[in-house]
């Protein structure tokens, strides 16, 4: 590959992956720093590399574990990189491994950890309103008027999505239902052994319409890491690459604007991102062979998925069956873990993780063959991001 | 049901004042005269909202505020069951709406659609702004809300 060339495909690959146990919310018996170090620790056992070898540190969502005090804890010998996606929710998840691939490319430092941490006990929880007295500026346009959760934040998008293309109810329901399905066969999944059936998620109380509550994403403690590293590294390491074929982030104009007034309102935010992650990876999504794609609510993930060319938004209710979108026989296998819905909330690094398995060959619901695996961070937020792996150089 | 004793939802949320820099004042001291105020550029003479400190289209500094028709259209809408905020305990469900303003370049606003939270909304209906004044707010406030054109006065 010329040096010249600007692109990251092929020259960065994820070796390393890890977890800590996933706990429901506020579960965690250790502080966030603590389940951090552990993800990280068990990253690097699981590509072989000694914890001296990390260097560089990404992550997002304002993760509270700066990366000088994990070096630190670690007893790194010399920290080379550092780096936060701004933003919130996960829509920076695939955008942390973009940075992490990048600094491998430009040799700002060798293995570069993209972790996520979250301990809501310790810390506070989401989807709660804080106590305010008063509030000022876009908070102010939206919270004297009873919205201010992330549900009734994106209910309002998913709303006019379903509006404009005539979705029904059961779109949403076929990615819940996929999840939960996936997370019958992962021991690691919170909702492990709790299947769920189309029966109870109509009978599900609705936390704002259109999402029942099975359409809303857990909360849990824990954290994840993986370690990104040259794709030239990579072929002496212990496990097979999931090599970096192309990443994206960023947003659509006008996505952060006040009180709903993006100019595109229904959408996912990923229509300027997903063509050029198709052109930078030289592939279209009838190529990819198995999808994670970040469920913060169900209707994010039907339109990300329409904004990736996987099926026509008039073709919506025919496409999102839970036959279609579950492994492996499905057309579109999709959050083969369970992910945010049914595996766990870690901010949709788990389904980074799940998306390097399915490379490996080693989910709990592998899909057979696989080269191209597909991850969606954060729809409806901004920036968004996703991430193409393969693997293959 | 949601208590209709003269606000919508009942009380306990915050109050809103305005921005650092004052740069939201005149929409909250507008809705105290029961007038609906927006942003408007001085340059190009398009509405924007919610305020920002530069035109977002022809980058003029120089932004004053226009009185609009206090009138709209229903863009989306949601059903709020479950409540996230300790005030809003037993005030579920509530409606709220986002509304487009054709008159002002279709800029939207979020507000609560007044009447029975269990009614069907319908996108594109017409509504009128209702201005709800919370004297007892500290500080005192005024709400943009809407109602149902065809409900009438
Ligand atoms: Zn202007």
């Amino acid at each position: 590959m010329a040096s010249d060339e600007r692109t990251i495909k092929g020259r960065a690959a994820i070796v390393g992956i890890g977890e800590t146990r996933y706990y429901k919310r506020a579960q965690s018996p250790h502080p966030e720093l603590r389940l951090c170090l552990e993800a990280i620790m068990a990253a690097a056992d699981d590509a072989g590399l000694s914890v001296d070898d990390l260097d560089g540190f990404a992550s997002y969502s304002n993760d509270r574990n700066d990366p000088s005090l994990i070096a630190s804890a670690l007893g790194i010998p010399e920290l080379r990189f550092s780096n936060m996606v701004w933003g919130g929710g996960g829509g920076g998840g695939s955008a942390a491994v973009g940075n992490a691939a990048a600094a491998v490319a430009a040799g700002y430092a060798d293995h570069v950890v993209v972790f996520r941490a979250l301990a809501q006990g310790q810390f506070g929880r989401f989807g709660q309103a804080p106590p305010l007295r008063t509030v000022s500026g876009p908070m102010a346009y939206t919270m004297p008027y009873g919205l201010m959760s992330p549900a009734q934040m994106f209910a309002m998008r998913v709303q006019r999505f379903m509006h404009e293309h005539g979705v029904g109810q059961p779109a949403l329901r076929a990615v819940a239902l996929a999840s939960y399905h996936h997370a019958q066969s992962n021991p690691r999944a919170i909702m492990n052994g709790r299947p769920l059936t189309p029966e109870a998620y109509d009978a599900s109380r609705w936390i704002v319409e259109p999402f029942h509550l099975y359409d809303c994403c857990m909360e849990n403690d824990g954290a994840a890491a993986v370690i990104v590293t040259s794709a030239e590294r990579a072929a002496d390491l212990r496990q097979p690459p999931a090599h970096v074929w192309a990443a994206a982030q960023g947003s659509a104009e006008g996505q952060a604007l006040a009180a709903h007034n993006a100019p595109d309102y229904a959408t996912s935010n990923f229509k300027t991102l997903a063509p050029r992650l198709y052109a930078t990876a030289g592939v279209g999504p009838a190529d990819i062979d198995v999808v994670q794609s970040y469920e913060n609510f169900t209707g994010g993930v039907v339109m990300a998925l329409v904004e990736h060319g996987f099926c026509a938004p008039e073709q919506v209710n025919d496409f999102f069956t839970p036959e279609n979108l579950s492994a492996p026989g499905g057309r579109l296998p999709l959050n083969t873990s369970g992910g945010n819905l049914a595996e766990c909330y870690m901010h949709g690094l788990e389904l980074i993780i799940e998306a390097v398995r399915q490379v490996r060959g080693t989910s709990t619901s592998q899909v057979t063959d696989v080269e191209l695996s597909l991850v969606i961070s954060g729809p409806m937020v901004s920036p968004v991001s996703n991430l193409l792996l393969a693997a293959t150089r | 049901m949601a208590p209709m004793n003269g606000s919508y939802l009942p009380a306990g949320l915050p109050a809103p004042v305005p921005a650092a820099g004052d740069l939201d004042a005149e929409h909250w001291a507008a809705a105290a005269r029961h007038e609906l105020a927006v942003q408007r550029c001085n340059g190009c003479g398009r509405h924007q909202w919610g305020p920002e400190w530069v035109c977002h289209r022809c980058r003029s500094f120089d932004l004053g505020w226009a009185v609009v028709a206090p009138g709209g259209t229903i863009y989306s809408w949601e059903r709020v069951w479950h409540p996230v905020h300790p005030a809003l305990a037993e005030a579920c469900p509530y409606v709220v709406v986002l509304v487009e303003l054709p008159q002002a370049e279709s800029i939207r606003m979020v507000g609560n659609l007044l009447g029975d939270p269990t009614a069907p909304v319908a996108i594109g209906a017409e509504v009128d702004a209702v201005f709800e004044d919370h004297p007892d707010g500290e500080p005192a406030y005024t709400l943009v809300q809407w109602r149902l054109r065809s409900a009438g006065a």
